[in-house]
């Protein structure tokens, strides 16, 4: 069984710069990460592996130092990693990304079963994932917390909806995306650390992965940002609650939420 | 203190750092309130490459010997000397495998240890045969193709959970400790079953029972090395293995050494951090001193076993077990005072790096048999001189 895990690499921490003409992040190097759904759906393409077997090959469209997190996903023991990289993805909404990624898994490295995280820490969309289902007409599973069996072509997932947990049997090939609560990702190995220091990332782009030039980046994409701000903070009042102990002070916190309603 | 780690050690310790901060450190509490075996944690450490860093590459491992061992236990025994045990004690079970196991016993069972499918132990000791190994009881009487064992070996560490055992017993008693022979011998075979589990004082994550023999018979192709070799297996073993008690000693000394110093930055009495007392200041210098100390000796023993220059190491194993061990001891004890009150309380750690260091001046001989063992020795190269 092929398994493509879908990875994207995201700002590390809250201190982002925006590029002011186009609205969309200036990723650097130093301050970014593996979104952090992504190790989930690694672990989970990794215990795949290993109770059906199979091979594990990472993609990720991003700027050259997406390599980075690649190599985490080699740290993790995966068998191969992908960067699908150019300047012409640039700029690319959710519709070009998940064409762009579903044209180079077409191209590039075939696969029974993807694995998306549920959802970027930046972008924030959770689309990606079913995009890419939607590109490759294959079956889509949402918010995944356990895989329970894969067998005759079909694989059994655990959802959580609303209100409860569904089982859900799809025909694979498949895509599905992960939640966090499905398992507890593991870190890099050591024989991966080792394999890690010389590894090169196979390294396409448009031509390579074949894919339709109006479809992908900024030209692409149907979507455009126009304004990006922090909101402003609202002022609220604040009051210094004096007392004997703590008990009292306690008590006139309980006695303002009650009397303003806050807590009935 | 630098000392020249290679790329690949470089790797080691910082995995097992990694790890031990990232799956050990929040239940590490727990476990030792407890005693629950961490058959979870254990699992990672195997997919992490954790439970193979000694066995040769041949064999699934990393080849990193004794001292690609060391580094792990260190760092991991820094955050929890108990959960770390099990990897340990899974290497003392598996070096007489190394060391003496043939070819198809290497194959059969070196993979899986080093994935962490496998956990092993180690059984020597008996009830009436502690310090004095060489009286054990436990019978191996020969039986066509088989031999039957009869006896029961105590405090076995990962007795009930490891899958494999090297088991030293009599096989001809008037051969006196040549008459001794060690097998292998998986769980579940019939006549082979578990004590109760202790309660202990430290290290409680790690399981300890008694193994029990009642007419198991072993097949001959499970002897470690040949009949009568038994004595010779079990005491290089030690020699082998010592370090890796070593080093669970340092890493619990370092770990109560950075909990103590970080402590006596934050606590402040007569108006300023109790690390401006230069009665704290000089009970820190004496911990880093000694644990610096301790770490030199086991690097350097653990690097001359390795070299596989010097035949007999059984003097440097036993000084870098007793020593380290010791240093273990006093640190913590010094911890839990730098910590006043607090240090006698569960909801801090050093009391449970008190607790777990003690075991290590006993097991894998007390540290008066280490003395006595590095004496002899010192007396022997005299000897031998002359
Ligand atoms: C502030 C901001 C606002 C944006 N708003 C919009 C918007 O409203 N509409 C829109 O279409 N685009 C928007 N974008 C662009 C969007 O972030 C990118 O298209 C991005 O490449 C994919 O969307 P996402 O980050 O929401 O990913 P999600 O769909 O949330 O990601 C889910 C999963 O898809 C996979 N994945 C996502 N991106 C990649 C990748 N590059 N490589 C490999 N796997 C990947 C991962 O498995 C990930 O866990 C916005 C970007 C920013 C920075
Ligand atoms: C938690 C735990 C785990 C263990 N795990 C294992 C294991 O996995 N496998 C295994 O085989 N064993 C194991 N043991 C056993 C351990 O190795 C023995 O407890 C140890 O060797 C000491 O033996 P003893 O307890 O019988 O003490 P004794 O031999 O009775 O010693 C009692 C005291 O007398 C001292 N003493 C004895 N003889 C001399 C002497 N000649 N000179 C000076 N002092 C002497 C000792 O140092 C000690 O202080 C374990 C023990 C414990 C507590």
């Amino acid at each position: 069984m092929n398994i493509v895990v879908c990875i994207k690499q995201v700002p590390a921490n809250t201190h982002v710069k925006m590029d002011p003409v186009t609205h969309t992040l200036i990723r650097d190097r130093s301050g970014s990460t593996i979104n952090p759904y992504d190790l989930h759906a690694l672990e989970t393409a990794l215990q795949i592996r290993e109770n059906y077997g199979g091979r594990v090959t990472a993609v990720t469209m991003g700027p050259p130092h997406a390599s980075d997190i690649l190599k985490t996903a080699v740290g993790m023991t995966v068998d191969d990693g992908i960067l699908i990289c150019g300047r012409e993805f640039a700029g690319a909404d959710t519709l070009a990304t998940s064409y762009t990624i579903s044209s180079a898994i077409k191209k590039v490295c075939p696969a029974d079963l993807i694995i998306c995280g549920k959802i970027a820490i930046d972008g924030d969309t959770a689309q990606v994932g079913p995009g890419i289902s939607q590109w490759l007409g294959m079956s889509l599973v949402c918010n995944v917390i356990k895989i329970e069996k894969i067998e005759d072509k079909k694989i059994i997932v655990k959802r959580a909806v609303e209100g409860g947990n569904e089982l859900v049997s799809v025909t694979l090939p498949a895509v599905i995306t992960v939640d966090k609560s499905i398992n507890v990702p593991r870190i890099e190995s050591i024989k991966g650390r080792f394999k890690k220091c010389d590894f090169e990332p196979k390294t396409v782009n448009a031509e390579a992965i074949e894919c339709d030039l109006t479809k992908i980046g900024l030209n692409g994409s149907p979507t455009s940002v126009f304004k990006v701000f922090i909101p402003e903070r609202q002022k609220a009042d604040h009051e210094l609650i004096e007392g004997k102990n703590v008990a009292e002070k306690a008590q006139k916190v309980a006695d303002f939420l009650f009397e303003s309603k806050l807590i009935v | 203190m630098e000392y020249f780690l290679s790329e690949k050690e470089k790797i080691v310790a910082e995995t097992a750092r990694e790890f031990a901060e990232k799956y050990i450190r929040p239940v590490r509490a727990e476990y030792d309130e407890t005693g629950e075996f961490p058959w979870e944690i254990l699992k990672k450490m195997g997919q992490a490459d954790l439970c193979g860093i000694y066995i040769p590459e041949e064999y699934g491992g990393l080849g990193l010997g004794v001292f690609g061992l060391t580094l792990a236990v260190e760092e991991m025994s820094k955050v929890c000397g108990g959960i770390t045990l099990a990897m340990a004690a899974t290497a003392l079970g598996t070096f007489p495998l190394i060391l003496y196991g043939n070819k198809e016993q290497k194959e059969k069972y070196l993979p899986k240890i080093a994935s962490g499918d496998m956990i092993c132990a180690f059984g020597l000791t008996e009830a009436n045969a502690g310090s004095d190994a060489g009286s054990i009881a436990t019978r191996a009487d020969k039986d066509g193709d088989y031999y039957v064992l009869n006896g029961t070996k105590t405090w076995i560490t990962n007795g009930g959970v490891a899958d494999l055992y090297t088991v030293i017993a009599v096989t001809d008693k008037s051969k006196g400790a040549r008459g001794t022979t060690a097998f292998l011998v998986e769980k579940g075979t019939e006549g082979f079953s578990f004590g109760r589990k202790e309660n202990k004082m430290g290290i409680r994550a790690s399981s300890t029972t008694e193994l029990v023999f009642e007419n198991c018979r072993v097949h001959k192709s499970q002897i470690l090395s040949r009949e009568g070799m038994g004595f010779i297996v079990a005491m290089n073993t030690l020699c082998n293995s010592r370090p890796g008690v070593a080093a669970q000693a340092l890493g619990i000394a370092a770990g109560a050494l950075d909990e103590a110093l970080k402590f006596s930055m934050e606590r402040k009495q007569f108006g300023s951090p109790i690390s401006s007392f230069q009665a704290i200041q000089h009970m820190l210098a004496d911990m880093a001193m000694e644990v610096e100390a301790a770490r030199a000796i086991l690097y350097q023993t653990a690097r001359t076993i390795d070299s596989k220059k010097q035949k007999n190491f059984s003097k440097e194993s036993a000084m870098a077990k007793a020593f380290c061990s010791d240093v273990a001891m006093r640190t913590t004890v010094n911890a839990v005072q730098i910590f006043g009150g607090s240090g006698y309380m569960k909801d801090y750690p050093a009391e449970k790096m008190m607790r777990d260091a003690k075991i290590t001046q006993i097991y894998e001989g007390t540290n008066q048999i280490c003395r006595n063992e590095i004496a002899l020795q010192l007396i022997k190269d005299v000897k031998g001189k002359k």
